[in-house]
């Protein structure tokens, strides 16, 4: 699914900052990955460059057998949309939308109908329990339904991989683990899942652990 | 673009700060409002003047005798000679393109010149051809104007302003026939007549003249076949200024006075005088637009400023609908219409309030009958100008902010911990 090989990223602002000095990784279909590391290890680089919300220098990236390079916006808008589904730490919800506004937003930008967007918002607000929240504005809502809400948006496009960045950094241990849970849940439909933590309670329940230290892969640790 | 959402969305941000909404647009508002209101006050003025020298063949140019500064063929500079009869001959022989000429002599107009039984007054009286009421006209009110009969048997008519006829005559008394003591010489009246305008005289106030033919008056009054003046309109595609110059030069050899003399043949040219009426009027125009535009600028600025300052409130917002697939084009589209929105709403209404306001004063001025301040209202095209050049203004103000806004990567965005 995903195949990095070498891949360098240097930062420009001021003094040359070299955050990820070769990484080789690959991600198959279907695996529930981890990466761990220290703040300042190029974690969320590196999460960057897989979400293709950044560029990398050199190396290349295989995202399901399509080369990602240097590309205009326009078309890496298009592929975010179509292969990736992202949940934040904050959460990031557009806090003027209802919760099926924001779930749908990802099929408005696909170009797709309001009355077939909605009923599909509809559908994965079900499937994750939040139906009678619909309504809702983002902060009448918990943390926790608050981050249910951000998945089911990631969701709603159908991605190939879905990438959490700190899924469980706002939110308490029970709501942590029910997040985890639907993470785990979402994986078990065939998904690809990638989430960044550093909490170890979070990546020891993925497959496979790999550890990011100093812009190196350290350490990849299978949990099966 | 034209979905309920997507305006729904630009809806919301321009209301999600209502005070700082309306501000920015009184900007726009206010602008497109002093636009309206000067260009229609502006070309309202100009019409109005120009409609008060419309009826004035501006082609034209009176001259006039003066002393002369140079000796000629034995006389001394500084001789004072009078235009005659057989001048203005000469120059209607000499001259065919000149479409109009008259003479003039000025009657006068001492005290209690004018007299109809036991009624007196002091009016002007001027005496003219038949076609100085092509050059100058006045409006005719009953009866005629001078014809070239009276001219050429000298008869003892005349035509009245206004002004005379409701000083000397009651309001049911038959006026046309009547006979009226000027200069003591009874004269028949055949007209009366009013000014076009009360703003524009060349010879005094038309209402409180009476003209006569001018023959008659060189007889009544002594001057022989003196003229004070004669008066020429030449057609519209001659140069009236060049013409001029050879009338002058005619005049001159007719009457010996040197061609080098810089006097002795004075000329007052409409032409010049409505050129500079003009270049002020059109002045005046671009002063308008000049200002109206530049204020409108301002509040474009202003809502330029008002949406970088928006943009960089909602970096996060969107930074996240970047990482959910929204294009770069779909951020401009976004922020292109909030900004055409403000412009557009806040310009309808300055349109439509200076409309208002330009009819409201209207109303209150063609109560009156002051004709300088009459039709100012804005013409539909106007409107429709004012209209595109705020879309525009839209456009443009919306242009800074949305390049601003793609510029926003979603990582930097998303950073926020």
């Amino acid at each position: 699914m995903i195949q990095l090989t070498n891949i360098h990223k240097t930062y420009y602002t001021g003094a040359p900052l070299h955050v990820l000095k070769g990484i080789d990784l690959t991600i198959e279909k279907g695996e529930f990955v981890s990466i761990m590391g220290a703040s300042g290890s190029g974690k969320s680089t590196l999460l960057n460059i897989l979400g293709m919300l950044d560029t990398y220098d050199k190396g290349t990236y295989l995202l399901d057998g399509r080369l990602i390079t240097e590309m205009n916006e326009t078309k890496a808008a298009r592929l975010r949309n179509q292969y990736i589904g992202f949940v934040f730490q904050s959460f990031n919800l557009i806090n003027f939308k209802t919760a099926l506004e924001n779930v749908a937003l990802p099929l408005y930008y696909r170009g797709i109908g309001r009355k077939e967007r909605n009923r599909t918002a509809l559908e994965y607000l079900d499937k994750l329990d939040l139906r009678d929240w619909a309504n809702h504005m983002p902060n009448e809502l918990s943390g926790g339904q608050k981050q249910r809400i951000a998945i089911a948006r990631a969701l709603i496009a159908k991605p190939h991989v879905v990438l959490a960045d700190e899924p469980t950094g706002a939110l308490d241990s029970v709501t942590s683990q029910e997040v985890i849970n639907i993470l785990r849940s979402i994986n078990a439909e065939g998904l690809t899942v990638i989430v960044v933590t550093h909490a170890a309670e979070i990546s020891a329940q993925t497959d496979k652990i790999i550890h990011l230290k100093d812009g190196m892969i350290s350490e990849i640790i299978s949990n099966k | 673009m034209f979905e309920i959402d997507f305006w729904q969305n630009v809806w919301i941000t321009i209301s999600r700060n209502k005070w700082r909404s309306l501000f920015t647009a009184f900007g726009v508002f206010w602008g497109i409002f002093m636009l309206v209101v000067l260009v229609g006050f502006g070309s309202g003025i100009s019409r109005s003047m120009m409609e008060q020298v419309g009826h004035i063949s501006a082609n034209s140019s009176f001259l006039f005798s003066s002393r002369t500064t140079e000796a000629c063929k034995g006389f001394n500079k500084g001789r004072y000679w009078e235009l005659s009869l057989d001048d203005m001959n000469a120059v209607i022989e000499q001259f065919p393109s000149l479409i109009y000429v008259s003479g003039i002599i000025f009657g006068g107009s001492s005290e209690h010149n004018t007299a109809r039984e036991d009624k007196q007054g002091t009016f002007q009286v001027m005496g003219f051809s038949p076609n100085y009421n092509k050059i100058n006209p006045s409006r005719i009110l009953e009866g005629r104007f001078i014809n070239e009969l009276d001219i050429l048997e000298h008869r003892k008519v005349c035509i009245v302003g206004k002004k005379v006829k409701n000083d000397l005559y009651s309001p049911d008394e038959q006026i046309l026939g009547s006979l009226l003591r000027v200069n003591g010489i009874y004269y028949n009246v055949v007209g009366v007549m009013e000014e076009y305008s009360s703003n524009v005289n060349l010879f005094g106030n038309t209402s409180e003249t009476i003209v006569v033919p001018f023959s008659t008056l060189q007889i009544t009054q002594n001057f022989g076949k003196n003229l004070h003046c004669i008066a020429i309109t030449a057609g519209d595609k001659v140069d009236i200024h060049k013409l001029e110059d050879e009338v002058k030069t005619l005049l001159k050899e007719r009457n010996m006075i040197s061609p080098t003399d810089p006097e002795g043949v004075e000329a007052f040219n409409l032409a010049t005088v409505f050129n500079t009426f003009r270049s002020l009027l059109v002045g005046i125009g671009i002063l308008v637009w000049f200002v109206g535009l530049g204020t409108l600028f301002a509040g474009v600025v202003g809502v330029s400023n008002i949406m970088l300052i928006t943009v960089r409130e909602r970096t996060q917002e969107i930074g996240i609908l970047r990482a959910l697939g929204a294009s770069p084009g779909a951020i401009i589209r976004q922020i292109m219409c909030e900004s055409v929105t403000i412009t557009f709403l806040a310009g309808i209404v300055g349109i439509l309030c200076g409309v208002g306001l330009l009819s409201f004063f209207e109303n209150i001025f063609s109560a009156g009958d002051n004709p300088m301040m009459k039709n100012f209202q804005i013409s539909f095209s106007t409107a429709i100008v004012s209209l595109l050049i705020l879309m525009v203004c839209g456009l443009l103000s919306g242009l800074l902010p949305s390049s601003r806004a793609i510029k926003i990567k979603a990582i930097e965005a998303l950073r926020d911990e």
